[in-house]
């Protein structure tokens, strides 16, 4: 090999680190598989290494000029005599993910009406009846509300109007929409809107209000018809149909992108992956969230919840991840929602805005309920754990608390604190600590404390196996992990 | 390939100026008297009868001139060196009474006009096309604060480059601002191992010039720093560019990432790409450059070539990991045919255009077009793959 010109100098010349000296950054393992651990620090950068590679590194024995040298320090794993500046980037990488914490609260959810047009045996919160005053949001209680979402000091604010189907009470989503509008003239954050609801009573003239004020449309669907309508019985037994030509209109009217779905699932969805699937595929939706069902509400008290455990759940998600990963080979992107947002947890060096993935959770920063009577809830979660008798996440009414009072309520604080991974055992020692979250509801609910204990949580066994089967499939199948990759949306 | 300086000219008559003439080139040669000596008119009529009162009268190369040393009266008049017949309206020149010398400041034809403000650096980099003299060039940056009135106002660009132009202190803020004073419209490209930034109070001088549209383009060539400080033979350099990237940033001031790519750096570029979207997603451009053989890289040329073919794997991998990640990319000086595919949407023609040239090869190619082929001091030393597309 040739060498450079006198005047130049070799490497070693410039390298002031001494070989076998070098100190560990803060960072973790898990065991990935018998033979690999996956190596995090403490703002979700990663390596996949072996056993040895593991003690050599901890033993302070990697070999000097090695590329696993390299890597570690370029990754921030290690820093040695020869550079510091890693402090520096890692406080900004820190500081990176963590930003939207001093951002709080960017999704505003309106209950506001708690009546339905279905009868689901899942739904934890709907109603049966015509009483609109009972169970309808009022006008005094939005503007209350209102105060309360444009307190907060996101840039950005989502209001997501929910139910019970809200279309029944369509007239005050109109009213919040003008009003957020007018009251924006002042505040001038990026606000958006989003409807959630089963469509069974779309009209024309409300998709117009949606085309005109830019508003997004959330819907239920739980794979084909005989599955959706066992899941959401409706008087008439045409809730799928219903859905399928409301989301088609939808689209047509708002476009593609400003419409998108929800499944639930339950045990009888666990065999069908594919074609709940498919069923998405042919309404030309390019997504689909693959969800857990919730302990919460009507699940628990009819034992659905329960029905199928995290090893049962997790073959189906696993089916229908494969299923997701062979359409995109197929040359049709599509995604899937869960996977997509811990993809990038990894790859990106921003946070998610997603409230079960956050550490802290992002209860009440992330997103905050305000029902329909002005009790104001820590999550949708929170909401249906009240319904339950269970009020431990109730924050406060909009009619007789301050925003001061609710965002720094003991409930909120106490949350927070029981929420950050970094402190809560177990979690504390876990590789993957960089890619979770927290449930306090959940936790609360399955297991009668915020915290939780992890050893024998669902939640932590799901996203465990989940981990575990990204990063193998990352590792191992190039052509998985191209396509993950291409989810990765900074 | 254009020359950007002769001494081939010959002056004709007497040379009044004393000492260097900086002047825009203008071919009005019926311009108000009180105005001509200033200006270098652009001859191409007759030279039985040529105008009075301009500071230079350049004529063709090809023209038959009046008699050298005849007492005609005649004076500041040359003929240029034919390979600056090129000359025209708007450029600016700078005259050398003492060796009839032009150095061409700017064109107004060219894609980008540089200006070298200093041949001093505090870096060392083993394939540096502009070798660092430690000399004092201070006249580098007088004459570009006297050119600077002088420039077309709807130019695209201008550059400023060394050399390391931050070793000039309060200097380096006086170009940038002049640059904002005289081009109001002008886009400012400066070139800077960055590593003068790590002082903070830099960076906020050249935010605080508030210039309309500056990007200051800085190298980072590993993604670790032994083998940065190595390529640029200076220690610490890697901590001190990354600092001076962050409190640029910090300031709001654009910055653009340069990757050299040769053979000492190449097998980590995939690493340095991840490392670049992990740590400095907010810079405003990185660019992926192919070597320019001049000055070390042509003395170190033996140690530090690869040819780019063998690198395409890292290439395109890196320039995905990058446009994954939303940053901007551009890939320079790398011939079409030797980049995968799928990354070529990301290669930029970029060479400035009086040091661009093609090989034959290259006559029969469908791309040439889009290509952004070789530097003229490239033309010895080409991948072994290039093919007409
Ligand atoms: S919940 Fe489980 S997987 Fe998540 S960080 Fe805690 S221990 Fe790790
Ligand atoms: S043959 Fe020449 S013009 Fe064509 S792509 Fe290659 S270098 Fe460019």
């Amino acid at each position: 090999m040739s060498r450079l010109g006198k005047k130049f100098r070799l490497p070693q010349a410039f390298d002031q680190a001494v070989p076998g000296q070098y100190w560990m950054l803060p960072c973790r393992f898990v065991n990935l598989d018998d033979n690999r651990y996956v190596l995090t620090n403490e703002v979700g950068e990663h390596l996949v290494v072996t056993r040895p590679q593991l003690e050599q590194f901890v033993r302070k024995t990697v070999s000097f000029h090695g590329d696993f040298y390299h890597d570690l320090k370029s990754k921030h794993f290690l820093i040695d005599d020869d550079s510091n500046v890693a402090v520096d980037l890692l406080a900004l990488k820190y500081r990176t993910k963590a930003q939207q914490i001093s951002q709080f609260t960017a999704l505003h959810l309106f209950v506001v009406s708690l009546r339905c047009d279905y009868t689901c045996q899942y739904c934890q919160v709907s109603r049966q009846t015509d009483d609109k005053l009972a169970y309808d949001m009022s006008q005094e209680t939005a503007d209350r509300a209102l105060e309360f979402v444009f307190r907060s000091p996101s840039p950005a604010i989502k209001i997501e109007f929910q139910g019970g189907e809200p279309l029944l009470n369509f007239p005050l989503i109109q009213y919040v929409v003008d009003q957020a509008k007018r009251i924006n003239e002042n505040h001038d954050k990026n606000i958006q809107f989003v409807i959630t609801t089963n469509l069974s009573l779309l009209t024309d003239d409300i998709l117009s209000f949606c085309l005109a004020h830019d508003i997004c449309l959330s819907t239920s669907l739980d794979g084909p018809q005989d599955l959706h309508n066992l899941n959401r019985p409706r008087p008439g037994r045409n809730g799928y149909q219903l859905t399928v030509e409301g989301i088609r209109k939808a689209q047509a009217v708002l476009g593609r992108d400003k419409v998108g779905a929800l499944m639930t699932t339950t045990e009888a969805s666990l065999p069908r992956v594919r074609e709940i699937i498919d069923t998405y595929l042919s309404l030309g939706m390019d997504a689909i969230f693959l969800r857990a069902l919730s302990p919460y509400g009507f699940a628990v008290k009819t034992g659905q919840a329960y029905k199928y455990d995290v090893d049962r759940w997790f073959e189906f998600y696993k089916e229908g991840l494969n299923y997701v990963l062979e359409i995109n080979r197929q040359g049709y992107p599509f995604v899937e929602l869960y996977a997509s947002m811990i993809i990038n947890k990894i790859f990106s060096p921003f946070g998610t805005g997603y409230v079960d993935l956050q550490s802290p959770s992002g209860m009440a920063i992330s997103a905050i309920v305000y029902n329909y009577d002005g009790d104001i809830y820590a999550s949708d979660e929170a909401r249906m754990l009240a319904e339950m008798g269970d009020k431990k996440f109730r924050l406060g009414s909009v009619h007789h608390d301050s925003y001061e009072d609710v965002i720094l309520s003991d409930t909120v604080l106490d949350t927070l604190e029981a929420t950050l991974s970094e402190s809560l055992p177990m979690c504390n020692d876990c590789g993957f600590l960089p890619y979770c979250g927290t449930e306090p509801v959940y936790h609360h609910a399955t297991q009668g404390d915020a915290v939780g204990h992890k050893a024998t949580s669902g939640f932590c066994s799901k996203n465990m196996k989940i981990f575990r089967y990204l990063f193998t499939l990352l590792e191992d199948d190039p052509e998985a992990r191209k396509i993950l990759l291409s989810w990765v949306r900074p | 390939m254009i020359y950007l300086h002769s001494k081939n000219n010959t002056a004709h008559g007497e040379i009044s100026h004393q000492r260097p003439f900086i002047s825009k080139v203008i071919t009005n040669s019926n311009l108000p008297f009180p105005l001509r000596a200033s200006y270098a008119l652009r001859w191409h009529g007759s030279t039985e009868a040529l105008p009075q009162g301009f500071g230079l009268v350049l004529i063709s190369s090809g023209k038959a001139c009046p008699d050298r040393d005849a007492g005609n009266g005649l004076t500041n008049i040359v003929r240029l060196a034919p390979e600056l017949d090129y000359l025209k309206e708007h450029d600016v020149i700078k005259f050398q009474p003492a060796d009839c010398g032009i150095n061409v400041l700017y064109r107004h034809e060219a894609n980008s006009n540089a200006f070298l403000v200093t041949e001093r650096c505090n870096s060392f980099c083993i394939m540096c096309s502009q070798p660092p003299r430690d000399i004092n060039d201070h006249y580098l940056v007088d004459d570009m604060l006297e050119a600077l009135p002088l420039i077309h106002s709807e130019t695209h660009e201008i550059c400023i480059t060394g050399g390391e132009p931050t070793l000039w202190g309060d200097d380096f803020i006086q170009m940038i601002r002049a640059s904002e004073t005289h081009l109001p419209r002008t886009s400012l490209h400066i070139l800077s191992n960055g590593r003068n930034f790590k002082n903070l109070d830099l960076a906020i001088k050249v935010a605080a010039v508030k210039h309309h549209d500056l990007m200051i383009g800085i190298p980072l060539y590993a993604d670790y720093s032994q083998l940065h400080d190595y390529i640029v033979q200076a220690d610490n350099a890697f901590d001190d560019t990354l600092r001076g990237i962050l409190n640029l940033k910090r300031c709001r001031v654009p910055v653009e990432i340069r990757v050299v790519i040769h053979r000492e750096n190449y097998h980590r570029l995939p690493q340095l790409a991840e490392f670049i979207t992990r740590n400095l997603l907010f810079v405003d451009h990185v660019a992926l450059m192919g070597l320019e053989i001049r000055g070390f890289a042509k003395s170190n040329l033996d140690a530090i070539w690869i040819d780019p073919y063998d690198y395409r794997n890292e290439l395109a991998e890196a320039i995905d990991t990058l446009a994954r990640s939303r940053m901007r990319v551009s890939l320079y000086n790398h011939p079409l045919c030797v980049i995968p595919e799928p990354v070529r949407r990301f290669a930029v023609k970029s060479i400035s255009d009086w040091k661009n040239d093609f090989l034959n090869e290259c006559q029969n190619c469908n791309s040439k077009q889009e290509c952004g082929g070789f530097f003229s001091s490239n033309l010895t030393k080409t991948s072994d793959h290039i093919k007409a597309l």
